[in-house]
């Protein structure tokens, strides 16, 4: 658990030199508590206080990444349990499983969807994240020739290799070292040797138990072995089980400082039924996994997922905006209406779904209006005649449209006059106050 | 460092609806967040009630229609088909037809639509309002009387009309839905003015406003954690109703449940992809904290409750 100002204040020298730049000591150590101030920054910090405020400050979820290059993987660093409090940190990995016992044409053609899986979503590349060879053969010679398959045609893809078996790992590890992979499969029986391999190609370990009880010990066991990035399975594969690991996980990290939890979650969505898969994959996403692995990735799926982490993933306390462009919704002709709004994003869903809702084509303009609603932004000096007028003057869409037509929220009504003088052959007209009035409105016109 | 699960328990809890006579359906009553049966009682799994309307769905997607083709004409067919074939068991009638925009229907054709499909259905039904602030008021009025004593979910009531809708709702033992647009102190605000009017705090639901995956979905995801929260931790009994996610109806306009394939190739078949965005928003909203769903696409549907199963 983080210390408080006084806690650390304890700790330092108290001799108010200055040195690091605050005027006390106990000005420093509130700074700390605050994590506003690096403990470097004090030359005379003793070699013990630095170690408790170390292991005070580390982040609950240890951070571990695999995977490398642009395409590597960074996971835990969470520090809350529901999104509303704070941002959630790294988003959840969606990893595709291969196993090894495929034959090598079905496993290059998943290795190369996995290749082409990006889709741009609201100015984000969302992608499938990772590939898990499994080695569900049980034979190492096949497990390398899988990996070999995968790099074939996704060389630069985050790879988990999933094995119980320390020779197989360790043929299979050695290959790919250098890209970081995740070697999943140590459990209570092959810890020591896995530990070894993990610790010689310098990867993180993953590591299974049956339940939180096992897997804690586990993962002391694995610590003290020198193996310290880890990725922890607690056997849960029901939804009922991920939700109650994945919960107590997240909980005995956040609120107890439970370090032998405080590593990132890998959960197992695998199903036959693959709208269940998905659901499944959902819960992942939203209660606190770092990794999913699916068992396909229909483009489908790949698009609902990565829009869930999406949504998730958001920071609650900044609004989401959506990029400033006039956006077509339907086909609009030259003639269709020619609407603005502003770009909160809350407000750009709405006011967008309605007009879809209208079956009306129309243009809408989506101002940058830094994030906010209409009428806040109107208030805040954002959404002015002005700003709007030079916007319209420079979108080009006067190319575009036959009737120089532009209709504006009813909440900005009063702006309607200025807007016409700033916009020469203009015509404004005040539209509905409330999104769901556009419908009725946008009908009564054609 | 021995392992001790930190398990929670609160000092508030759900209130369990019970809604219809013959079949009855129940949903709600637990005393933790969504499914933690494992630190205690989720007495009821989350109840999916499938939409029909009063007029043919001729503005619904494709992908959803077609389901419904040769059945949904008719409002009784339609019901009688979600009961008998698809085993639903609840059925919300909104009676889209009376809007003003729409085909302007009286509150007598509603009433009518009302006591047909009652008498064809043995499940329980939720009726709701074609969200036109005036007219509901009135026709909601008049669908509660018709169907008094029936036991239905009476909907929506918002800021501005719920006094003559919750007035009639409780008059005809009715439970009722509160909406209010994705602010918890809205939500909040409503149940207390609704109760304020006589109306039992046990009988209403809690409508914190749907959005679609893709669309606002974490604005009504996170509001829906937080009133559950406050139903919990605080023993808040204003915010302890059940909560509803409206969802087909926000899920089926979006784009990605209607463009085709072959304008948006890297979005995948559009059947999965549109059945995928209505099971997945309701899962979210079930992971949020939702107890009763409207929904649309049978498959979605038994998704869900596929899910569903395996978190009891
Ligand atoms: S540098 Fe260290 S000892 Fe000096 S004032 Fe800052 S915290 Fe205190």
């Amino acid at each position: 658990m983080a210390l408080t100002g006084v806690e650390i204040f304890k700790l330092l020298p108290k001799t108010n030199c200055k040195k690091c730049g605050h005027p006390t000591c106990l000005a420093f150590a509130m700074k700390l508590a605050q994590r506003q101030a690096s403990l470097d920054a004090c030359p005379d910090v003793s070699e013990e206080a630095k170690k408790i405020l170390g292991e005070a400050s580390a982040p609950p979820i240890r951070p571990v990444v695999f995977g490398a290059g642009s395409k590597s993987v960074k996971m835990g660093e969470e520090t809350v349990l529901f999104r509303h409090e704070k941002k959630f940190v790294n988003p959840c990995a969606i990893a595709v499983e291969v196993k090894d016992t495929m034959d090598d044409s079905e496993i290059q053609k998943l290795a190369d969807s996995v290749m082409h899986s990006e889709i741009d979503r609201v100015g984000q590349k969302l992608r499938v994240d990772a590939i898990l060879v499994n080695n569900a053969s049980n034979d190492a010679a096949r497990f390398e020739n899988a990996v070999k398959a995968v790099i074939s045609k996704a060389p630069d893809v985050a790879l988990i290799l999933a094995t119980n078996n320390p020779s197989a790992a360790e043929a299979a590890v050695k290959l790919v070292a250098d890209k970081k992979p995740i070697l999943y499969g140590a459990d209570d029986s092959n810890a020591e040797a896995m530990a070894g391999i993990a610790k010689t190609h310098k990867v993180p370990l993953g590591v299974t138990a049956k339940g939180l009880d096992a897997l804690s010990a586990l993962t002391e066991k694995i610590k003290a072995l020198g193996v310290e990035d880890l990725v922890i399975d607690s056997g849960a594969r029901s939804a009922k089980e991920i939700l109650e690991a994945n919960t107590l996980t997240r909980r005995a990290a956040i609120k107890k400082n439970f370090k032998s939890l405080g590593y990132p979650v890998i959960t197992f969505a695998q199903r036959d039924d693959h709208m269940l898969e998905a659901l499944v994959a959902m819960l992942g996403i939203a209660k606190y996994s770092s990794i999913v692995v699916v068992s396909s990735i229909e483009k489908w799926k790949n698009l609902a997922l990565f829009t869930l982490r999406q949504n998730i993933y958001t920071d609650p306390q900044v609004p989401m905006q959506v990029e400033q462009k006039i956006y077509k919704i339907g086909e609009p002709a030259a003639d269709s209406p020619f609407m603005i709004t502003t770009n909160f994003s809350l407000t750009y869903f709405i006011v967008s779904g309605e007009v879809e809702n209208s079956k009306v084509p129309c243009r809408l303009a989506v101002m940058d209006s830094e994030g906010l609603s209409v009428l806040t932004a109107w208030a805040a000096g954002k959404f002015t005649a002005s700003k709007i007028a030079q916007f319209i003057q420079e979108s080009g869409i006067e190319n575009e449209i036959r009737k120089k037509e532009l209709i504006i929220p009813g909440y900005v009504a009063i702006l309607s006059g200025a807007i016409e003088d700033k916009l020469p052959g203009w015509k404004v007209t005040v539209g509905p106050r409330e999104a769901n009035g556009i419908p009725a409105f946008l009908k009564s016109r054609a | 460092m021995a392992f001790v699960a930190p398990k929670e328990t609160y000092p508030g809890k759900v209130f369990q609806v019970g809604i219809g006579t013959d079949k009855q359906a129940v949903f709600g009553g637990e005393n933790v967040l969504t499914f933690h049966s494992f630190e205690g009682n989720v007495p009821n799994r989350a109840l999916v009630a499938y939409e029909i309307q009063d007029i043919p769905p001729d503005d619904w997607s494709e992908t959803v229609r077609k389901v419904y083709e040769g059945v949904s004409g008719d409002p009784v067919t339609w019901a009688k088909y979600c009961q008998d074939t698809l085993k639903a068991r609840a059925i919300a009638l909104r009676l889209l037809g009376t809007h003003p925009d729409r085909e302007n229907r009286s509150a007598e054709d509603a009433i009518k639509t009302v006591k047909d499909v009652l008498s064809a259905i043995q499940v329980p039904l939720i009726v709701l309002g074609s969200n036109h602030v005036e007219k509901d008021s009135s026709v909601l009025v008049a669908v509660s009387e018709a169907a008094k004593d029936k036991n239905c979910i009476i909907g929506k009531a918002q800021e501005a009309n719920y006094k003559t809708i919750a007035a009639a709702a409780m008059a005809n033992n009715h439970k009722l839905i509160a909406m209010s647009e994705l602010d918890i102190n809205l939500s909040k605000q409503l149940n207390i003015l609704v109760t304020q009017m006589g109306f039992d705090k046990e009988r209403l639901i809690t409508d914190p406003m749907c959005s679609a995956l893709g669309y606002g979905l974490e604005y009504t995801y996170s509001v829906m954690e937080r009133i559950r929260l406050a139903a919990l931790t605080q023993n808040d009994t204003t915010m302890q109703p059940p909560m509803l996610g409206d969802v087909g109806m926000y899920v089926w306009k979006v784009k990605e449940t209607q463009a085709s394939e072959a304008d948006l190739p890297h979005w995948g078949t559009l059947e999965e992809r549109g059945i995928a965005w209505e099971t997945v928003t309701a899962g979210a909203l079930i992971m949020a904290g939702a107890e009763l769903l409207i929904m649309r696409h049978p498959k979605a549907v038994e998704a869900v409750e596929k899910f569903v199963d395996e978190l009891m």
